[in-house]
């Protein structure tokens, strides 16, 4: 099996794992980093969301050979000590239920606001339009975003 | 009319013991739903927690700080929270002096057996507000005691101990000395006027480790050496397991070993990613066991059913057929739905390792003690050598009640002589389901001079769903000839319980009927049901649960605060009214037409619950329950072709997302009531209060579920 050089939050990592293996597997089973959740496996519910080179990419459809060179940032390395704008504000806006989908869902915030710093709120339900969240907290996601940018 | 503070017994006598720690301080162990054993003793180790005699603790520092122990773990509705908060109120310590813990994951170590089922703050309100009073209470006696005094010259609050002298001390320097105290008999518990902690927006316990993706959940569980399992399973209800080829499996690294199991095969592997291609690559035979069933069948088998005159009385009152015969009017109509899957976020897992000393299990499941009793009978096993932890739940919707994945983790461990975690795929988790039955109701009601006489509600349900006490709500007591019967068809397919089990798809066919014989009588929908609640006032039917006066002045504020009847011209309303699981629930939808489709925007909610433990836990489940109801009426649609689902990924099954999500505005009627449950009651009435929205707005009346369905064949009318 080949081996991978990886940069993940800021840290050199190397695994050994199959050319197709997804990022999210590799994360969560080789490095044991399971802030990255499984959800789907076929990019349709954004719960494994991380940060490649700060663009919001599905890391359950992106193999681990994709991945020379580039930056990635995982839940776990948004912030050292969990105090992202995107984070104060889903704890002050009180998002979660289940809580299993939100790492996603503030991977792709953080990424989006990075690009839209004062959104309207109709872009942020575009920007959010590909986290399934299957408890349905989508009221307080929207709060939750505008607050962040606020913050930001 | 039952009670509406009526509950299980509780005696308190037995429910709680104390000790004093090794390292200071006082643990008391409790059992929030039974006594304790007689010999049951709280260890003065806090490492040697063993939720087996106790299912939760609470312990008081010599520092004063409270630590509560619970062995319940989360599936999202937030009793992580708000159980502690009724503790802490009757204990009567600020909130950032508690710590809410949930025993480590200990896998060498292990001492708990979780073996408390499904609770809610409806049946732990007692045992958990007496739990904190009689530690109060002891924390009180022993500063007494210290100061020479009465106790009843000294009050608390706090965590600070006053005597008449104006002497105070801190909880945590008389923690050591109350642990040595009896127990007292009884404590006086406070009054809702006092409550600093109750009614107070506390947020969720685990934000910071759910927003930094800290292990929380089952599929996060992980143990030195541990295999993954895929499982293949018949693809199709109905198919057998006749043979497999596992070469091509076996070539692909990571492939450990290859386990046939009854239908299923297991393929472990190193990592979740090895173990799903070796299942890929597994050729399997299958043949047809049973008949193969699809939905158009079970739509003719329901129907016939519905035609029938067949199936179980659930509840008759007065002379349905007279009412039939005398009638001005009959209206009848017919309502339909799909099944469903649950699709909880995090797919079904499990962890299993399975020695000839004990069996070690550990992950997502609501029903422990069933789970347990269900792997002795597998395993033969003692139920005493069955450890299962639970961990937090990436949802559960009902689905996690049922422990087939536990029972699939367990047999490939015993098979395989290994410590192995199953893990389902979304595909796996979504055609290996338990899903909420298909349904129809037939409604049948005849008006007599503008009143209306007589209610005949027909079920007919793939494996049977309505029972118990659901013949008996609304509008059960307020017409004088009422009737429902029940029929089922026998399917292979597994169905369960499902959010709001049962009522999930009845209120919406009850309310938007409803809507229908309001528009007949030429009454306003609201006004409709709140006469008809006249009718049932001070009825001596012990069966009726709801209460017209609680469901009255629940409707009353919703209209009040959703402007109902003065909106602006292109908004246009809906309404439902519900009491499921013990809490009355009132909704208005608001539509308007964009691009010529009918769009919900808001929906405003009226809840009666009793007291609000958490108003900000609580309207987050208010808005989840909601918008969930909303999604799966507008949207769920799971149905069979020869045994197999049509869908089994968020590709082509869809699910509500952001952009079509109502603003939800949740209001709360003020009582004084015993609290009851939020996770399901929101849901049932936001299917109904949309689909009456959209007919005022479109003149459609929406009779199957998913509405997305009807809606886009009816398009060419709604644009006209």
């Amino acid at each position: 099996m080949p081996t991978y050089h990886l940069k993940i939050n800021g840290k050199k990592r190397e695994v050994t794992a199959d050319s197709d293996t997804p990022l999210l597997w590799v994360l969560r089973d080789e490095l044991q980093m399971v802030g990255t959740k499984y959800g789907c496996g076929i990019a349709q519910c954004g719960a494994c969301t991380v940060h490649i080179n700060d663009a919001a990419v599905r890391s359950c459809s992106t193999p681990v050979s994709s991945l020379a060179g580039v930056a990635i940032t995982t839940i776990e390395g948004l912030s050292e000590k969990g105090d992202h704008p995107v984070q104060e504000a889903w704890k002050e806006i009180d998002v979660p239920q289940c809580g299993y989908c939100q790492a996603g869902q503030i991977m792709t915030a953080s990424a989006f606001l990075k690009k839209n710093s004062s959104p309207s709120n109709q872009e942020i339900r575009e920007a959010m339009q590909g986290n399934i969240c299957r408890c349905a907290s989508y009221n307080r996601i929207e709060k939750a975003v505008k607050l962040a940018s606020k913050k930001m | 009319m039952k009670s509406q503070n009526d509950l299980p017994n509780f005696s308190r006598r037995n429910f709680l013991k104390t000790s004093a720690l090794a390292g200071g301080g006082i643990l008391i162990g409790f059992n929030l739903f039974s006594a304790c054993k007689p010999d049951a003793i709280p260890p003065v180790d806090i490492s040697k927690l063993n939720f087996n005699d106790f299912n939760a603790f609470l312990k008081i520092s010599n520092e004063g700080y409270v630590t509560i122990f619970s062995p319940n773990p989360e599936i999202g509705q937030g009793v992580k929270t708000s159980m502690p908060m009724i503790i802490a109120e009757e204990l009567d310590v600020p909130w950032d002096k508690v710590n809410v813990v949930q025993g480590k994951y200990d896998p060498v170590n292990y001492q708990r057996q979780v073996a408390g089922g499904s609770q809610s703050i409806r049946f732990g309100w007692d045992a958990l507000r007496q739990t904190g009073a009689t530690a109060k209470q002891m924390l009180i006696n022993a500063a007494a005691l210290k100061w020479g005094v009465d106790p009843s010259s000294c009050s608390a609050s706090d965590g600070i101990i006053t005597n008449t002298n104006g002497v105070s001390i801190g909880y945590g320097a008389v923690a050591k000395d109350a642990a040595l105290l009896e127990i007292p008999e009884n404590v006086t518990l406070k009054k809702a006027e006092d409550y600093k902690i109750i009614g107070k927006n506390i947020r969720n316990v685990d934000n910071d480790k759910i927003v930094t993706g800290k292990p929380l959940f089952g599929l996060d569980f992980h143990t030195e050496g541990m295999l993954y399992a895929s499982v293949l399973r018949p693809p199709s209800f109905g198919k057998k397991l006749v043979g497999f080829d596992d070469s091509k499996t076996r070539q692909i690294q990571g492939v450990i070993e290859v386990v046939r199991f009854g239908d299923k095969i297991a393929v472990l592997a190193e990592n979740t990613w090895s173990a799903m291609k070796g299942k890929k690559a597994l050729l399997a035979e299958w043949n047809n066991e049973k008949a193969l069933e699809s939905s158009k069948n079970h739509d003719d088998e329901l129907f016939a059913i519905l035609n029938s005159d067949k199936g179980k009385i659930q509840r008759e009152d007065g002379n349905i057929e007279k009412a039939f015969k005398n009638a001005d009017q009959i209206i009848e109509r017919t309502y339909e739905s799909p099944f469903l899957p649950h699709n909880c976020m995090e797919p079904m897992n499990f962890y299993a390792n399975v020695t000839t000393d004990k069996v070690h299990l550990v992950g997502p499941i609501q029903t422990p003690a069933w789970t347990v009793s269900k792997i002795s009978k597998l395993l033969n096993r003692k139920p005493e050598e069955i450890h299962l932890e639970m961990t937090r739940m990436g949802g559960g919707f009902g689905r996690r009640l049922y422990g087939d994945f536990v029972e699939e983790a367990a047999e490939i461990s015993s098979l395989a002589n290994k410590p192995i975690k199953v893990v389902f795929s979304r595909e796996d988790d979504m055609a290996a389901g338990t899903y909420r039955p298909a349904t129809k109701y037939r409604i049948k009601a005849s008006i007599k001079n503008g009143k209306i006489t007589g209610y005949h509600l027909r079920e007919a349900a793939i494996n049977g769903n309505m029972f118990g006490s659901i013949a008996h709500f609304f509008p059960a007591g307020c017409i004088p000839n009422y009737k429902v019967t029940t029929g089922f068809y026998k399917s292979n397919i597994t169905t369960g319980a499902w959010r709001a089990p049962y009522t999930n798809f009845l209120a919406f066919a009850e309310q938007s009927f409803f809507n229908e014989l309001a528009s007949e009588l030429g009454k306003d929908h609201p006004k409709l049901i709140t006469e008809l609640l006249q009718n049932v006032k001070g009825t001596d039917d012990k069966r009726i649960e709801y209460s017209a006066d609680r469901m009255e002045k629940t409707i009353q504020l919703v209209l009040e605060k959703s402007n109902w009847g003065n909106t602006p011209q292109d908004t246009y309303q809906g309404f439902a009214a519900y009491y499921s699981h013990n809490t009355h629930v009132a909704e208005v939808a608001d539509v308007m037409i964009e691009n010529g489709r009918p769009v919900v925007k808001k929906v405003t909610v009226a809840v009666d619950c009793g007291i609000v433990v958490n108003p900000m836990g609580a309207k987050n489940q208010i808005e989840g329950g909601v918008i969930d109801g909303i999604g799966h009426a507008m949207f769920g649609n799971f149905s069979f072709n020869d045994g197999a689902p049509q869908d089994v990924n968020f590709d082509t099954y869809r699910l509500i997302r952001m952009q079509e999500t109502p603003e939800v505005s949740a209001h709360f009627v003020q009582s004084d009531f015993s609290p009851t449950g939020l996770g399901e009651p929101a849901l049932p009435p936001a299917g109904g209060a949309l689909a009456n929205a959209i007919k005022a707005a479109t003149s459609t009346s929406l009779f199957k579920q998913p509405f997305i369905n009807q809606l886009e064949m009816n398009n060419s009318k709604i644009l006209g």
